[in-house]
């Protein structure tokens, strides 16, 4: 199945994307479109608390569906701004705009250049096969 | 992301030796998993059907089996509401014929076979010397000598896909001398199962048989869409079904048929939480070489009474007379969070058990887990906690099953 994974924004091989919001260093981050319909109805999201610390490459919470858990991973180091509360209280709807409306937490990175060796749409897309 | 799921069944699997079931279960459930080259699997007489019907694939004891095709919530909801269709060929088939098959098999198994009449079936388990599940099971009584006419009885076993060697090489062995004749029609042979309250109504438009004057457990053989096929009222959902056995191009005829007729074709996703909503143990995760059925809930298929020897009866003796220190119960979780296999148990701090099987029930929309906890806690209403990624999480032990069907 063919998933789209917009242009202007960086992907992990860990199915994890970032959007950089604004020029304020503030990047949105969310699972991948492949990544939501490979787990299957997402049940359950864990999220760290606004004002928390999150390390590039390290674990920041959860998202489990009926099949499986996975840990996130985040794409960049800084602090967390927001988190999506409409989406904890209804994960089943993180597919319906994976890369608007599904995003899981804002955070103000300490360096965007963390996103330097992220990967492209194309690059990503190459990596989960099309 | 990165594969817990995965990390957390290595170490049971590592550890009771069911490396292949492991990989077939998780394989495709976690997104880092290994993959298995699908050109090593078997296919079913249905696999290009299934492909057809845009299911995900994924492995299952060596075959490559569909693990979803609209949505696990869509196709379990369908099964409780009207009917859903399984491929179920991968499942073993073994077919005994000779005299004395129920005599010898009473051996192997803590149920009375004896109850058994032609054309009624029971679940049951075959047990290690250690009271242990070798594997679960149904032994249907296909005929008696005085039917059959040649003198033989003729018993067909239908046994899990990831134990069928397994089980074949035990029956061999305990058989070996009998002169009873083991035909294995596990790669042969197409199984379908039709489960939902409009399964009924489904298939009879395609049969002679009565199916309405088919009791729970009954089997006949008779024609589907006009060829030879085997129907027995069986299932492993919680719901009423038939699960059919039939040559591979009648199956395949039977399976169009009938998704046409709006049964909604499903995977092992769906089997698995359908299963698990109605406290059905699945071998390998609930049950193994290390659980008794007095531990498993499956009292009600010991029958130490009816009964001769048999393999592990002596275990089973002394548990029932000195009780078992384990049990497996139905566990409700406070939270959203699943429990999930291999998950601690916790009581009042301290580690009193051990969680199996855990899904959201689609049913209920609440979670739902089997778990094996200290036989004092082991009643219903009492307290408990899970472990779930290092946070305690409320659970309450509740009767099974957690569904039954109206």
């Amino acid at each position: 199945m063919a998933f789209e994974y917009p242009e202007t924004l960086k992907y992990l091989d860990s199915h994890e994307y970032a959007r950089t919001d604004d020029d304020e260093g503030i990047v949105a981050v969310g699972i991948t479109a492949f990544a939501i319909d490979q787990m299957g109805d997402i049940v359950f999201l864990e999220l760290p608390e606004i004002g928390d610390s999150l390390e590039k490459g390290e674990k920041f919470g959860t998202v489990e569906s009926v099949k499986a858990v996975e840990e996130l991973k985040s794409p960049v180091s800084g602090e967390v701004l927001e988190r999506n509360e409409a989406l904890i209280e209804a994960p089943e709807q993180i597919g319906d705009d994976p890369y608007g409306d599904g995003w899981l937490v804002k955070v103000r990175a300490t360096d965007l250049d963390d996103l330097d060796d992220a990967l492209t749409a194309d690059e990503y897309k190459d990596q989960v096969g099309g | 992301m990165s594969s817990q799921t995965f990390n957390l069944y290595q170490k049971k699997l590592g550890r009771q030796g069911y490396k292949a079931l492991i990989r077939q279960r998780f394989s495709q459930y976690t997104l880092n998993g290994p993959r298995i080259p699908s050109m090593t699997l078997l296919q079913t007489p249905l696999y290009s059907a299934c492909v057809d019907q845009k299911a995900r694939m994924t492995e299952f004891a060596g075959w490559s089996m569909p693990v979803q095709f609209s949505g696990i919530k869509q196709e379990h909801q369908a099964v409780r509401q009207r009917a859903g269709l399984f491929d179920i060929s991968h499942m073993g088939k073994f077919e005994l014929r000779g005299s004395g098959v129920i005599a010898a098999l009473q051996t192997l198994v803590p149920s009375n076979l004896g109850r058994l009449t032609q054309g009624q079936a029971q679940y049951t388990v075959l047990l290690n010397p250690e009271g242990g599940i070798v594997d679960d099971l149904i032994v249907y009584l296909k005929s008696l000598p005085a039917s059959s006419g040649t003198g033989w009885e003729t018993v067909s076993l239908i046994v899990n896909a990831a134990t069928t060697d397994k089980d074949k090489t035990w029956l061999l062995e305990y058989l070996a001398g009998t002169g009873i004749e083991l035909v294995d029609e596990s790669r042969d042979r197409a199984l379908i199962s039709i489960q939902g309250p409009a399964a009924a109504a489904l298939l009879q438009p395609h049969t002679s048989l009565e199916l309405n004057a088919l009791g729970r457990f009954a089997h006949r053989d008779t024609t589907l869409l006009g060829q030879l096929a085997w129907v027995a009222r069986t299932g492993y959902t919680g719901e009423d079904g038939f699960e059919i056995m039939t040559d591979p191009n009648t199956a395949l005829a039977l399976w169009q048929t009938l998704t046409e007729a709006g049964a909604a074709p499903c995977g092992l996703g769906a089997r698995d939480t359908l299963r698990l909503e109605a406290a059905m143990a699945l071998y390998g995760q609930d049950i193994d070489d290390t659980t008794s059925p007095l531990e498993a809930g499956l009292g009600w298929l010991v029958h130490l009474d009816e009964k001769g020897d048999f393999i592990g009866r002596s275990v089973l003796e002394h548990q029932r007379t000195e009780g078992v220190s384990r049990r497996l119960v139905g566990l409700a979780m406070a939270g959203r969070h699943i429990a999930r296999h291999d998950y601690p148990v916790l009581y009042q701090g301290d580690r009193v058990g051990t969680v199996t099987s855990g899904t959201l029930a689609p049913t209920l929309n609440t979670p739902i887990a089997l778990a094996y906890v200290a036989a004092p806690l082991a009643k219903v209403g009492q307290a408990l906690e899970v472990e779930v990624r290092g946070e305690p999480q409320g659970a309450t032990v509740v009767k099974r099953p957690f569904y039954r069907a109206k």
